[in-house]
């Protein structure tokens, strides 16, 4: 830990630990991440990487520990985060266009209950917009839009309110491969202004940008560097063979080579 | 037939209807995006038990039935933050609870209850001028909180859980929303009466969700759409002396179900995910 001590800390778990049903959804998560990091966390579906995650946003209150976002509670700092829940939980055919979606995403920002949108919200969402390159679909009703579009018209609304920290639940999973290529472009221009943190049980669609990894499945196993190790793949995953056999090449378990996630070209 | 508009009890039916359909537009709008119908329906039916419970203490039925419809709504509102997957079978308990209450309270009160039909189905060509006035409140009342609320409305409805990131407070926000429904469905009561409330409630905002690509279209066409509807049924009604209630809902639905197909067309073949 003594390397990174000298970086600014923007998220901070402590022995978090939470149950749910009797048993352990997350127990003992401590995880400190940096400014500026691109940092995934993996594991097995049910592993608790989303819950992880709710936990970070304060949507979930742990049973103990404690979670610091950026010094102060998340609920204190939520101003600052930025969430692209997963694509499963939308309604797309609810009657809202890409322009009016990503304009919510200001509402966070706004001092007043009664308060309404400013043109200074509008310019926000506009730049969001291009950021993400949706700016043509702006009228568009997102039922009208493809997969990938609609993903990133949700990263859009996240970036609209200009977050320091950005999070993302399983980004990848409903686009094809080219469009998760040109969608890790987009973050690496993104990390040059935010933090990142990703999350995703598919360790083949990661990015080479990823600094940090972390495995969560119960507990956390990290090395704070970007590499996957056996420990924490054995740690993380129950039967290691069983996720070889699962689409993982095995060029991706470690042989500590600096650049463990070249797989994808 | 245009010389029915001569006819006071006419004028006022139209204009309950009138009243109605907007109220029904602006929150059928959200019911049916947040897709709590069903939700609506418990709403209705526990105040028939409110109804039963007017008649047994001697107040005004619609005075027992505003109370139970408000109150059921903020407990379904308490429940939904406490435990949101039970909540399905809460709305059919609370359904079946309000209707038996309703019953005890009716058998076990003297005398017989002279407009029970009329709670149950609805005459719109009785609607007293008073009620028009507290309609009129009611409905501006309606539209003047939305109006407000409105950006956070849409958000809530839309992704809840990105409403709790920002800070919104969904929760409070669904109060507010549930308490509103309450309000909408104690006025529809008169209307097309307890069992046919859903209908109006959601039919012309399913209806106008199959063309319009904002809440805000979608509120306006649902409107519009409540008053063709109410309008025509009350006419057919009048013309051909049938149930206005159960007319109203019958030409909503046909409509309904005819339009379905054509959303088919629009959306088909348009990429799913």
């Amino acid at each position: 830990m003594g390397s990174v001590s000298t970086k600014t800390p923007v998220i901070e778990v402590d022995h978090v630990y939470l149950g749910q049903n009797g048993h352990y959804v997350l127990e003992d998560i401590c995880l400190t991440i940096n400014e500026h990091e691109f940092h995934a966390i993996i594991g097995p579906n049910g592993g608790g990487k989303t819950t992880l995650l709710k936990v970070i946003l304060g949507l979930i209150r742990p049973d103990s520990g404690t979670v610091r976002v950026m010094g102060g509670t998340p609920h204190e700092m939520r101003a600052h985060l930025g969430y692209v829940p997963q694509f499963r939980t939308f309604d797309f055919q609810f009657p809202i266009s890409v322009q009016d979606m990503v304009k919510s995403g200001r509402l966070g920002h706004l001092t007043s209950p009664f308060g309404r949108l400013s043109p200074e919200d509008t310019e926000a969402a506009e730049e969001a917009m291009e950021t993400m390159q949706i700016t043509h679909l702006k009228n568009r009703p997102i039922h009208d839009i493809s997969g990938g579009e609609r993903q990133r018209a949700i990263i859009a609304r996240a970036l609209a309110g200009k977050p320091s920290v950005l999070l993302l639940d399983e980004p990848t999973v409903y686009v094809d491969s080219p469009t998760a290529v040109r969608f890790y472009d987009i973050l690496s221009r993104l990390r040059e202004t935010m933090t990142i943190v990703l999350v995703t049980h598919d360790i083949s669609a990661l990015s080479p940008d990823v600094t940090h990894i972390s495995c969560v499945n119960g507990r956390l196993f990290t090395h704070h560097d970007n590499q996957i190790t056996d420990d924490m793949i054995t740690g993380a995953y129950p039967c290691p063979v069983d996720i070889i056999a699962h689409g993982i090449p095995h060029r991706v378990i470690p042989d500590h080579d600096n650049r463990v996630f070249g797989g994808r070209k | 037939m245009i010389e029915a508009l001569g006819f006071e009890f006419f004028r006022n039916a139209l204009i309950a209807g009138l009243l109605a359909s907007i109220a029904c537009g602006v929150i059928g709008s959200f019911v049916v995006v947040k897709r709590m119908a069903s939700l609506a329906g418990g709403i209705s039916h526990a105040a028939f038990g409110g109804i039963g419970l007017g008649y047994f203490l001697g107040i005004d039925p619609l005075a027992g039935a505003a109370v139970v419809a408000l109150g059921t709504s903020a407990g379904t509102a308490w429940i939904r933050m406490k435990a949101h997957q039970h909540l399905d079978t809460l709305v059919g308990a609370v359904w079946a609870t309000g209707m038996a209450a309703g019953i005890l309270f009716i058998y076990i009160t003297p005398g017989f209850a002279p407009d029970l039909f009329s709670y149950l189905f609805g005459n719109i060509l009785i609607v007293p001028r008073e009620t028009l006035l507290m309609m009129a409140v009611l409905t501006a009342g309606i539209c003047g909180i939305v109006a407000i609320l409105y950006p956070r409305l849409v958000a809530v409805t839309f992704d809840e859980e990105y409403a709790s990131v920002m800070d919104l407070h969904p929760d409070r926000i669904m109060v507010i929303l549930l308490l509103l429904t309450g309000l909408t469905v104690v006025m529809l009561i008169q209307i097309v009466g307890i069992i046919l409330v859903i209908a109006l409630l959601t039919l012309p905002a399913a209806t106008a969700r199959l063309f319009s690509h904002s809440m805000k279209r979608m509120i306006v066409s649902a409107s519009l759409l409540g008053i063709i509807f109410t309008t025509t049924g009350i006419w057919l009604s009048y013309a051909f002396d049938i149930p206005s209630g159960a007319t109203i809902v019958i030409v909503s639905a046909c409509v309904y179900f005819g339009a379905l197909p054509l959303q088919r067309r629009i959306q088909g073949h348009r990429g799913s995910v």
